[in-house]
């Protein structure tokens, strides 16, 4: 995809980057789905340790962006995605990458919590397991835990934590996956609509869940509530039609937008 | 350009607190204009119903804050949404004191009335008062057509009222040196005259929330200030 490919090792490395480098750098984005040109020459920096709203209308290409920043994208046949998306400065797209682990450094929570058909414990430990991050068994038992306690979910399920994972509520499965997607250790965590199937409740646990994991990860998160956008996050980009419209402070965006276009989708007007 | 709501009922609320910030609007001037005709006239009547018509003006920004707030929690409202819903109620605050400040000034009608106002005095107060009543017009018209150019511009003049108000000042001290007996009455008119002033204030003050609720920024620079009474007669001057 660029001519950095040459220096680009099989596993992408897991330096930090500097507070001022950003985490994400996207140049460029092109996705065809088949004829259709969903996302049109979308550049956007995303800064670390922080969190990136996308928000805009039903089929903007919100999704279809935040599915290229761990090459989810890479599942559909007829999905092309050109030009430059970097992590730490280091292409994605580089054939050499193995999607696999991009996927483990960039992990994803989806709309619709969906824990594995196995126990608590084993939706937290298949990831560290599969990835070879554990020894031991009590090296695994540790991960679990401390995956829990971050996901804000240990103290609900400490003492059961051989039920199955689809006998939680759902705003406590939509944390087991949070948990899932902690336990090895990301370095972003996308999540895509991650309240929309929570209560209240629910869901302010999940945001508040959010706001502690922002510490250590940097998380992007697409959402249809200008209100959760305007709590978590920012930064906050809006889409619109498949082009990036703008991208501000989420502070600013939220009481002052420059586009006329973001005006309008987050005040509820006719566009 | 500004595109109608998706919920038409948004739209009906925002146009409620406009129309009803309009409203105090006219009676807040209707009452300074009444005060200040009370006061020169030493018309008691007029100045009774300026104290009751306080009560209107004191119901409707209740009123606007409990539909504020109503708005606000229902419709979440965003970006200029939410500048128009917190500048209404800024306004009505504003506009509530003006109709605060022509109740204190009719109230002194009372007890101006028997001594009789120099007829320099009157002119001077009528002055001014013609100043802040342009003024808050002005304004009044600036909130309906949402110009910031224009919400600056009232900002600016508020420089007039003051310098007038000093002038009137000086002028009472006089009048206050020349015979003990003038102490009294010339007090309550300092009052009214620092009243009117402070209507200018309020008038800029609106001007401001317009200018932010237009635009989203706070507007440059210092305020104007040609009030220099503060530190008048004192031994340093």
């Amino acid at each position: 995809m660029n001519n950095m490919s040459a220096t680009i090792t099989t596993t992408i490395s897991t330096k930090a980057p500097a507070m001022n480098q950003p985490k994400i750098s996207a140049r460029g984005v092109q996705v065809h789905y088949g004829d259709k040109h969903a996302l049109k020459d979308v550049s956007i920096e995303i800064h670390p340790r922080s969190v990136t709203a996308f928000i805009g209308p039903s089929g903007c290409g919100k999704s279809t962006f935040l599915r290229c920043l761990n090459r989810m994208n890479d599942t559909i046949d007829i999905c092309r995605v050109a030009g430059h998306i970097a992590i730490d400065g280091e292409d994605i797209y580089d054939p050499k990458v193995d999607p696999v682990q991009l996927r483990a450094k960039v992990g994803m929570v989806f709309q619709k919590p969906n824990p594995f058909p196995k126990t608590i414990y084993e939706n937290v430990a298949y990831g560290p397991r599969i990835h070879g991050l554990a020894a031991k068994k009590a090296d695994l038992d540790d991960i679990v835990a401390s995956a829990l306690q971050r996901a804000g979910l240990w103290n609900e399920v400490k003492d059961r934590l051989h039920a199955p994972g689809t006998g939680l509520s759902g705003g406590q499965q939509q944390r087991l996956c949070i948990a899932r997607a902690v336990a090895v250790s990301p370095e972003v965590i996308l999540m895509d609509e991650p309240c929309s199937a929570l209560d209240p409740i629910a869901t302010a646990k999940v945001e508040e869940l959010i706001h502690e994991l922002r510490e250590n990860f940097t998380i992007v998160i697409v959402t249809h509530s200008m209100q959760q956008a305007a709590r978590v996050s920012q930064r906050t980009a809006m889409f619109h039609l498949g082009n990036l419209v703008e991208v501000d402070d989420t502070d600013k965006i939220f009481t002052n937008p420059d586009d006329q276009r973001t005006q309008d989708y987050i005040m509820g007007r006719f566009g | 350009m500004t595109h109608p709501h998706i919920m038409s009922a948004f739209d009906e609320e925002l146009k409620y607190l406009t129309r009803r910030i309009s409203e105090m609007g006219g009676l807040a001037e209707q009452m300074v204009a009444d005060s200040v005709r009370a006061l020169v006239n030493s018309d008691l009547g007029l100045a009774q119903k300026v104290i009751s018509d306080d009560a209107i003006l004191d119901d409707a920004e209740r009123q606007i804050g409990e539909k504020a707030i109503l708005t606000i929690a229902k419709r979440q409202p965003m970006a200029s949404d939410l500048r128009e819903i917190m500048g209404s109620i800024r306004i009505a605050a504003d506009l509530e004191r003006v109709g605060d400040l022509g109740k204190n000034t009719a109230k002194r009608v009372i007890a101006v009335a028997g001594s009789g106002i120099p007829r320099k005095l009157a002119r001077g107060l009528e002055h001014l008062a013609e100043l802040a009543l342009v003024q808050l017009k002005e304004v009044l018209d600036v909130y309906a057509s949402r110009s910031p150019e224009k919400a600056n511009s009232i900002r600016e003049r508020d420089e007039e009222i003051d310098a007038i108000y000093t002038s009137l000042f000086r002028e009472l001290l006089t009048y206050m040196m020349e015979d003990p007996r003038n102490i009294t009455p010339c007090t309550h008119l300092l009052f009214c005259a620092k009243n009117i002033e402070r209507i200018g204030d309020h008038a800029t003050n609106i001007a401001e929330t317009i200018y932010y609720m237009a635009t989203g920024a706070q507007p440059q620079g210092e305020r104007p200030k040609d009030d220099t009474t503060a530190t008048m007669g004192s031994v340093t001057e």
